[in-house]
């Protein structure tokens, strides 16, 4: 590196440092999901499993044992879905819009994107209940969903914006002037273009939605999600087979991650190579 | 973005208010009018005097309040003290091993909040390796307990929200010529002034960017205090929380959650303008 072959005194030596420091910051990072993962192995003894007793594969072969922790993790699921599809799509056109022309509306709907993002979760979910009690509406899947919904918008907006900026728009133009009509313009052009920057944000939603507590919390009524049931676990029962589940979700979306990087790399060389 | 006047004069002005209408729309519905909703709520006091919830709020909660955004503000500056060093590996010396590093950051978020925040219960127990450790070492109080205690919290917190802090100071750092430093050293600073003078203020913006996405959610979040501390250490979101959902005194309620929203606008406002900058987004 550069600056190694020019530093001056304590180069030599603080790299090395500066190197160990990160690895114990990355550490601290991986230290829960490790213990997440471990423990999915234990067999604990009573009802709670905080403690390590000893190695067993019983929750890994009754991973579906609880019927209200399947009932749970159907509901995160399917909300999950909902939100992502719904929220991907809305935050997609915002992004298109801010990206590709320029007019007044840019600023002000900038402004409403990052504000979501600037409220705390517990000021986000109290507000949405209000709304909810003001207007005598019963909370439940419904609810869960609009507020999934109003927290991923932005997100998605501003994750495909990211993406797309800088794009080379003229594209669309090029094929228009080519006598292509708009639909295929769309479908041919845009979409191809935009593709993986909305498959990112499609994930980033999907992740945030399965994973939401606080605002889930306030808007579920007697409904129960993943995170909500695991909540109530720390009084009930705190089995091993949650931690099979989230050592599942952990697995799933890093084989999601590497199919899409592998995906990316194979358009990267199709793009490459003319095909 | 110059395709824009080229094709204006194709498409019509209406097009992009058509494109952000419907998840604008759903913004406005779900996030400003409930945030009105939250005022009305908060001063929906029936007989008593229309600020009687924000009176309760400041005089029977005002401890929490300033608890949350004490432990918001300890996190935020652990963050930034464990985040830098990390990002600033990542960007100038992982070389090839950046993306992986990146993705290494980014893992946390794969595995679900809350079951993260239990594995500290774990791991910070009694009897549990970390104690075992500093106990050894002296390290602990008289007590000899970690779970429970404000650093439990504290630790839970900063964990959390690091990510968030991470990533924002690594995509500043990134965007930094390489060529100013290696200028800044060819006019003999060393690598210690060529970072103080060139590199710490260019990546300022990420800092800004970092503390407030960890500084915001911390200052609201009550599941760490809740998991892994005592009644001693429970925080503003707690008592919001309760309030609405079990006690239902909703105006008190909503004057706490609206308060700290008030509260935190100003404060990140005061935040941006002391550090001369205010392009939050």
């Amino acid at each position: 590196m550069t600056a190694e072959r020019k530093g001056a005194v304590g180069s030599r030596w603080s790299g090395p440092l500066l190197d160990a420091y990160a690895g114990l910051v990355l550490l601290y990072l991986f230290l829960p999901i490790f213990v997440i993962v471990a423990y999915s192995f234990n067999k604990p003894e009573g009802k709670f499993n905080f403690v390590w007793k000893a190695f067993s594969l019983d929750a890994w072969k009754d991973p579906l044992i609880f019927p209200a922790l399947v009932d749970a993790m159907k509901l995160s699921l399917k909300v999950a879905a909902v939100s992502t599809s719904v929220a991907t799509v809305f935050g997609a056109l915002i992004a298109l819009a801010l990206c590709r022309y320029r007019w007044k509306g840019a600023g002000p709907v900038n402004f409403l994107l990052v504000l979501p993002l600037t409220t705390p979760e517990v000021v986000l979910g109290s507000s949405l209940l209000s709304l909810f009690l003001q207007a005598n509406a019963h909370t439940g899947f419904v609810t869960i969903v609009i507020a999934h919904i109003m927290f991923s918008v932005s997100y998605v907006a501003l994750t495909v914006k990211a993406r797309i900026r800088g794009f080379d728009w003229t594209l669309e133009e090029a094929a228009m002037d080519l006598y292509a009509n708009p639909l295929r313009v769309i479908f041919k052009v845009t979409l191809p273009l935009i593709a993986p920057g909305i498959a990112a944000a499609a994930m980033l939603s999907f992740a945030l939605s399965l994973d939401d507590f606080i605002i889930t919390l306030f808007n579920a009524g007697s409904r129960v999600t993943y995170p909500l049931y695991v909540y109530g676990a720390r009084r009930a029962a705190f089995p091993p087979q949650i931690n099979v589940l989230a050592t599942v979700i952990l697995l799933g979306s890093l084989l999601l991650l590497g199919a899409t990087v592998l995906w990316q790399n194979r358009r990267l060389k199709e793009a490459l190579t003319g095909k | 973005m110059a395709g824009i006047a080229a094709g204006g004069s194709r498409r019509s002005a209406l097009a992009p208010w058509l494109l952000v209408a419907p998840g604008v729309l759903w913004l406005l519905a779900f996030y400003l009018v409930p945030t009105v909703a939250l005022a009305r709520t908060s001063f929906a006091t029936g007989d008593l005097s229309w600020y009687d919830g924000y009176q309760r709020a400041f005089t029977d909660y005002g401890q929490h309040m300033l608890r949350s955004f004490g432990y918001a503000l300890t996190a935020t500056v652990a963050a930034i003290l464990l985040g830098y060093p990390l990002a600033y590996v990542m960007a100038f010396r992982a070389e090839r091993l950046k993306n992986f590093l990146l993705g290494l950051v980014i893992l946390p978020f794969f595995t679900t909040f809350l079951v993260r925040t239990f594995a500290w219960k774990t791991i910070l127990n009694d009897d549990g390796p970390v104690v075992n450790l500093l106990g050894s070492l002296h390290l602990l109080p008289p007590d000899g307990r970690l779970l429970n205690t404000v650093w439990a919290v504290i630790g839970g917190i900063t964990y959390n929200f690091l990510p968030f802090m991470i990533l924002p100071i690594y995509v500043s750092l990134e965007k930094i010529d390489r060529r100013l430093t290696e200028a800044a050293q060819d006019l003999y600073c060393n690598q210690f002034t060529a970072f103080r003078k060139v590199v710490l203020p260019l990546s300022l913006p990420g800092v800004l960017a970092g503390s407030l996405l960890t500084f915001i959610p911390a200052s609201g979040d009550f599941l760490n205090a809740e998991l892994l501390g005592s009644p001693n250490q429970k925080m503003l979101g707690s008592v919001i929380q309760g309030q609405f959902l079990t006690v239902r005194d909703y105006p008190l309620a909503a004057a706490l959650s609206f308060a700290l929203m008030a509260l935190i606008t100003l404060l990140v406002v005061m935040y941006a303008r002391a550090l001369g900058t205010e392009d939050l987004a």
